[in-house]
C-alpha cells in the first residue's frame, strides 16, 4: 500500500554525520538555514570534535534579497573556510530546502569555485534537502556527485557501492581475495573510498555491486558511465551475504565451489553466533516504520534467519530496481507500506501491538511509554551490521531491547 | 551568509515548539518540509519526554511544490484539529515554508474552527529559538487575555504566577519546585505556572494573581511587561539563582506582595555560605573563571562566582543579543581586569573559543559548546546554561534556583577543580611518576594521559592569538623549564604575563629572572 501524509523521517543532511567520518579528506558545507545547522548538531552533538569536518553557511535575510549577492556571499564563506582548513581536499556544497526553494545554483557555484582553486581543492555539490531526499538518500546524492570525478578505466573490476565501516570493508576485501578475485586479476574497489583524493576507476568492464539498498541514483550514474549492475540481495545475515558474494563471483565467472570454500569458515562461525539470538527472536512479531531503506533486507534477515514474523514493513520509497532480489526472498509481511501517513500508521501499530517496533528516536520513547518495545533505527546505519561476522551482532541489536524489557523489574 | 560550526540556539519555530510542548491541550501545526521532524527527538531523547511533542508538520516534499501547498496546509489543519481536539491551536512556519508564503496562520483563521487559533510570525532568517519561544508565549497569552476585565484581587493570601519555565529549558522542572517552596515559605501562593504544565484555561486565570514572577526573562519578559500594562500586575526583576539573588528576590516579593519576608529570610537555610567560608575553600580564592551562556544564567553565575565563591571573573558573555545591556552592566559590576572587561556578545562559537584560549582561565562555566572548547584546551568546566545535552536533564533533584539551587551550584562548580591538597603537592613536588599535573583523571584510563597532558600544558598559551606570539620574544631554555614548574592551571596565565612584562620592559630574551620579575610585578 502507498500512503501520503505526515512523514517522521530525517532529511538527507543526516548522511553527513557518517559520510564525514568515512571520507577523511572531505568537508561538508551545508548551504541552508539555522534549522539545518540545528539538525546537524542535534544528530551529531554527542560527538566531541576537536574540529568537525562539517559546517553550515546560514542564509541571512539579506541573502534572500538577490541572487548575485548570494553567490558572492557563498564565495566569501568558502574562502573563509578554506583559509581556516587548508587540509581540505574535497569540499561538498550540500543543498538544503531553503537553498533549493530560492533556486541557488550550487552546481554552477561548485564549478566556478573549483576553477578558481586551480586544482588545489575539488568542490562538488549535491542535495541533502528534505524536499528531495530522505535520510540515507543523502549518501546516494553525495556519491552520485562523485561519479563524474572517477577516473576512466576499461579493465575488469568489481566496484562495491555504499558506505561500509572500515572493519567490514576489510573483511569483504579478504573474502573477495579468498574467492579468487586476485587470481583472475580483477581488483575490488569501494565507493566511497576512504579519501576522496583516491577515487576508484569506472568503465565498460566495471561491475557494480551495491552494499546498501539506498544507492540507486549512484548505480544509475555508474551505469551511464558504462558499468554494469550485479543484481543481488544485500549482505545482511548469512544468507544475504552468501548470495551477495555469490552474485559477484558469478558475474566474474568464478565457480561456486570457490565461493563455498572461502565462506565456509565465516558461515560456520556466524551460524554458531546466531544460535542464541534465534532462541530469543523466534516467533516474535516485528514492525518497521519507514526510515532508511534497510527495512526490506533487515526484515528478510530477521524473518528467514531468526524466525521473526513480519507484521508491517514500511519503507520511505520503493526502488524496485534495487529491491527486486530482496523482494523475491522476503516472506510476505502482513502489510508492506510505501511512504507514510504517520498518525494512521501509528493507529495500525497500536492495533497490531507487535513485540518489537523499529522506529526513529522521535517516536521510540513515546511508544515505549505506551508499552511497546522499540528498536531505534538510526543505530542500524551507524553500526557494523553487514557480512558474516556481523550477523550475530545484527541479531543482537534486535534481541537487546527484548532482553532488557525482560530483565527490568520496575 | 554566516559560517557556523555549532549554533547556540535553534530556529525560532523551535521556540514555538517548546511552548507547545510545555503546555497541555495546545497543539502546534508547522508548515515545514520533510525532515524538520528531527526536532521531535530533542524532546523525546534529550528531555526524555514520554510523549511526542504536540506538533504536526505538513512535511511537504519537492513534488508538492508544483501543486497546491496551501491545500496541504488546510488538509493538515483539519486533520489535526479533528484528531487531537486541542483547546488552542498555534500555527506557524519553519524557515523553508517562510519562503513559500502560504500564510498558514491566515488560512487557519479562515477555517472556522471553534477554538482560539493563534497565527505565529517567526522570522527564521533574523531571529532565533528563545525569541521564538518568547514571541509564541506572548502571542498566545495576548490572544487569550486581550479585552478581559480586571479581576477582583485581594484574597487573604497573596498569589503569584511563575512565568517562563519551558520544555527543554535548563533545570526548569526543579526550579519550579524550588521557587514554589520559597514563595510558600514567605506566605505567597502560586496561582499559575506557565507555560510549563499549563492549559489554555489556566492562562485565562493569570490576571487573578497579585504579581508575576519572571523566572526566565528570555522567555517571559515581554509577556510580563504586557501583563503589567494590561492587568496592573507588577513583576519581579531578580532571578533567584545564588544566595544573594535569592535573598534579593525574597525582599522584592515582600515589596510586591506587601508582606513581611523577615521570618522567611531568617528561616532560609542553604549550605553554600558555610561550605564556601570553610577553610577547605580558601584555595578557591581568586580562581580565574570564564562565564558564557544565556544572559540570565551568565549574569547570575557572575554574581555567585564573585560574591559567594571568591573567584575572579575574567570573562563574561552571552549569545543572547537581546540582553546585551544587562550583560554589560554585570560585566562592569563583577568582572576583574585592567581597564574593565568588555563582555563577549556573540553567537559565534569560534569567537568564544578564541576568547577562552586567549584568557586561559582556570575554570569555564558555560554551555554544552563550552564543554567542547574546555575539553580541547584541557580546562575544567561546568555547565550553567542551555544549550545542554542529555546528562543535564538529570533524574535527581537539581535546581539552579533558590536555596537548594545554591547547594547544587557549589558542588557542580567546585567538582571539576583539583582539590586543595593535591594542588599543593603538585606545586611542591614535580617529579612524581603518577601524581603529576599531566596525569589524566583516573577514570579515563592510561590511554587518556598523553593527549590530555599536552593539550592542558600547551594549548592555552600556544593557541594564543598570533599577534601576541610572533614578535621577537624568545624564551631561554632555563626559563622555559622554570615555567613548566608552575602548576598547569595557571601556567598559561604566567606565560602571558611574563611575555607582556618583557614587552613592556623592552626585554627580548626571557630568562628565569624575567619570569620572577613579572611574577613580582603582577602578583600570583
Amino acid at each position: 500500500m502507498r500512503e501520503r501524509g505526515q512523514r517522521e523521517v530525517f532529511c538527507g543532511l543526516a548522511g553527513i554525520v557518517w559520510l564525514h567520518r568515512k571520507i577523511q579528506d572531505a568537508f561538508f558545507l551545508v548551504v541552508g538555514s539555522r534549522t539545518c545547522a540545528h539538525l546537524l548538531q542535534s544528530a551529531a552533538g554527542v560527538m566531541i570534535f576537536a574540529e568537525p569536518r562539517f559546517a553550515t553557511a546560514i542564509l541571512q535575510d539579506r541573502d534572500l534579497a538577490g541572487m548575485a549577492d548570494c553567490n558572492e556571499e557563498l564565495d566569501r564563506v568558502v574562502h573563509e573556510l578554506l583559509a581556516r582548513r587548508p587540509d581540505i581536499g574535497t569540499l561538498f556544497l550540500v543543498g538544503s530546502c531553503p537553498s533549493e526553494v530560492i533556486k541557488l545554483d550550487l552546481d554552477t557555484a561548485a564549478e566556478r569555485l573549483t576553477r578558481e582553486q586551480q586544482g588545489r581543492v575539488r568542490i562538488l555539490a549535491y542535495s541533502g534537502s528534505g524536499i528531495e531526499t530522505t535520510f540515507t538518500q543523502g549518501e546516494d546524492t553525495c556519491l552520485t556527485a562523485l561519479v563524474p570525478e572517477m577516473p576512466a578505466a576499461d579493465d575488469p573490476a568489481l566496484l562495491v557501492v555504499g558506505t561500509l565501516p572500515d572493519i567490514v570493508e576489510d573483511q569483504f576485501r579478504r573474502l573477495f581475495s579468498a574467492m579468487g578475485f586476485d587470481a583472475i586479476d580483477a581488483p575490488v574497489h569501494f565507493l566511497p573510498s576512504r579519501t576522496a583524493a583516491e577515487l576508484p576507476p569506472v568503465g565498460a568492464a566495471t561491475k557494480v555491486l551495491a552494499a546498501q539498498p539506498f544507492v540507486g541514483d549512484t548505480v544509475a550514474a555508474l551505469v551511464a558511465r558504462g558499468a554494469e549492475l550485479i543484481e543481488a540481495p544485500y549482505p545482511f545475515g548469512v544468507e544475504g551475504t552468501r548470495a551477495w558474494l555469490g552474485a559477484a563471483a558469478a558475474a566474474f565467472d568464478i565457480p561456486d565451489v570457490q565461493v563455498d570454500a572461502a565462506c565456509a569458515g565465516p558461515i560456520a562461525r556466524a551460524e554458531r553466533g546466531l544460535e542464541r539470538y534465534r532462541e530469543q527472536l523466534a516467533g516474535k512479531r516485528i514492525s518497521f516504520l519507514p526510515d532508511s531503506q534497510l527495512e526490506l533486507p533487515l526484515g528478510r534477515f530477521l524473518a528467514r534467519e531468526c524466525g521473526m514474523t513480519l507484521v508491517e514493513v514500511g519503507v520511505p520509497y520503493l526502488d524496485r530496481r534495487m529491491m527486486d532480489a530482496e523482494l523475491a526472498l522476503l516472506p510476505t509481511p502482513e502489510r508492506l507500506s510505501e511512504g507514510q501517513d504517520l498518525e494512521a500508521q501509528l493507529d495500525r501499530l497500536r492495533a497490531d501491538r507487535p513485540d518489537l517496533t523499529v522506529c526513529g528516536l522521535g517516536l521510540a520513547n513515546p511508544l515505549e511509554a505506551e508499552g511497546l518495545t522499540t528498536k531505534w533505527s538510526i543505530e542500524l546505519v551507524f553500526s557494523p551490521v553487514h557480512g558474516f561476522d556481523q550477523a550475530p551482532d545484527l541479531a543482537e541489536l534486535f534481541a537487546r531491547p527484548l532482553n532488557r524489557r525482560a530483565r527490568l523489574a520496575f | 551568509m554566516q559560517l557556523t560550526v555549532w549554533t547556540y540556539e535553534g530556529p525560532p519555530h523551535m521556540g514555538a515548539m517548546r511552548i507547545a510542548a510545555s503546555m497541555r491541550d495546545v497543539h502546534c501545526v508547522l508548515h515545514a518540509p520533510q525532515g524538520d521532524t528531527y526536532a521531535d527527538l530533542l524532546f523525546t531523547m534529550i528531555a526524555r519526554n514520554a510523549k511526542r511533542p504536540p506538533v504536526t508538520y505538513t512535511t511537504f516534499q519537492a513534488r508538492d511544490l508544483g501543486g497546491d501547498t496551501a491545500e496541504l496546509v488546510r488538509h493538515t489543519l483539519r486533520d489535526t484539529v479533528e484528531r487531537f481536539q486541542p483547546q488552542a491551536l498555534l500555527v506557524g512556519e519553519a524557515c523553508t515554508a517562510e519562503l513559500l508564503q502560504d500564510q498558514p496562520g491566515a488560512l487557519a483563521e479562515g477555517m472556522g474552527f471553534d477554538i482560539p487559533v493563534v497565527p505565529l510570525e517567526l522570522p527564521a532568517y533574523t531571529r532565533k529559538e528563545n525569541w521564538g519561544a518568547a514571541e509564541t508565549f506572548f502571542t498566545l497569552v495576548r490572544a487569550l487575555l486581550r479585552g478581559r476585565p480586571l479581576p477582583q484581587r485581594g484574597a487573604e493570601k497573596p498569589k503569584a504566577n511563575l512565568l517562563g519555565p519551558t520544555a527543554l529549558g535548563f533545570r526548569c522542572r526543579d526550579d519550579i519546585t524550588e521557587v514554589t517552596k520559597l514563595l510558600s515559605a514567605a506566605g505567597v501562593d502560586v496561582n499559575v505556572v506557565a507555560p510549563a504544565g499549563a492549559a489554555p484555561a489556566d492562562l485565562l486565570r493569570i490576571p487573578e494573581a497579585d504579581f508575576n514572577v519572571c523566572l526566565y526573562p528570555e522567555i517571559a519578559h515581554d509577556t510580563c511587561a504586557w501583563l503589567e500594562r494590561m492587568f496592573k500586575q507588577p513583576f519581579t526583576h531578580t532571578v533567584p539563582i545564588g544566595v544573594g539573588a535569592t535573598v534579593d528576590f525574597l525582599r522584592e516579593v515582600g515589596e510586591l506582595a506587601g508582606i513581611d519576608v523577615g521570618p522567611a529570610l531568617a528561616a532560609a537555610q542553604t549550605r553554600l555560605p558555610w561550605y564556601s567560608r570553610s577553610v577547605d575553600s580558601t584555595y578557591l580564592t581568586g580562581k580565574r573563571v570564564f562565564i558564557f551562556g544565556d544572559a540570565t544564567h551568565a549574569i547570575a553565575a557572575a554574581r555567585v562566582a564573585t560574591e559567594e565563591l571568591g573567584f575572579d571573573v575574567v570573562g563574561l558573555g552571552t549569545y543572547a543579543r537581546e540582553f546585551a545591556r544587562e550583560i554589560r552592566a554585570a560585566a562592569e559590576r563583577f568582572c576583574v581586569g585592567q581597564g574593565g572587561i568588555e563582555p563577549l556578545i556573540t553567537d559565534d562559537y569560534l569567537e568564544v573559543e578564541a576568547k577562552v584560549l586567549e584568557l586561559a582561565p582556570e575554570l569555564v562555566l558555560g554551555t554544552q559548546m563550552e564543554r567542547h572548547i574546555a575539553k580541547r584546551a584541557g580546562i575544567p568546566c561546568a555547565v550553567i546554561s542551555a544549550p545542554v545535552h542529555v546528562q543535564d536533564f538529570p533524574a535527581r533533584y537539581a535546581p539552579q534556583m533558590g536555596l537548594e539551587g545554591a547547594n547544587v551550584l557549589f558542588d557542580t562548580w567546585v567538582h571539576p577543580l583539583m582539590m586543595g591538597l593535591e594542588e599543593h603537592l603538585i606545586t611542591m613536588f614535580r617529579e612524581d611518576s603518577e601524581f603529576h599535573d599531566e596525569a589524566a583523571p583516573s577514570h579515563l584510563g592510561p590511554a587518556a594521559r598523553r593527549d590530555g597532558a599536552e593539550a592542558r600544558a600547551d594549548a592555552p598559551a600556544d593557541d594564543a592569538p598570533a599577534d601576541a606570539r610572533d614578535d621577537a620574544l624568545t624564551w631561554e631554555t632555563d626559563a622555559e623549564q622554570e615555567l613548566r614548574k608552575i602548576p598547569f592551571f595557571v601556567r598559561g596565565k604566567a606565560r602571558r604575563n611574563t611575555e607582556r612584562y618583557a614587552r613592556e620592559q623592552g626585554v627580548a630574551t626571557i630568562t628565569i629572572e624575567t619570569l620572577y620579575d613579572a611574577k613580582a610585578h603582577f602578583g600570583r
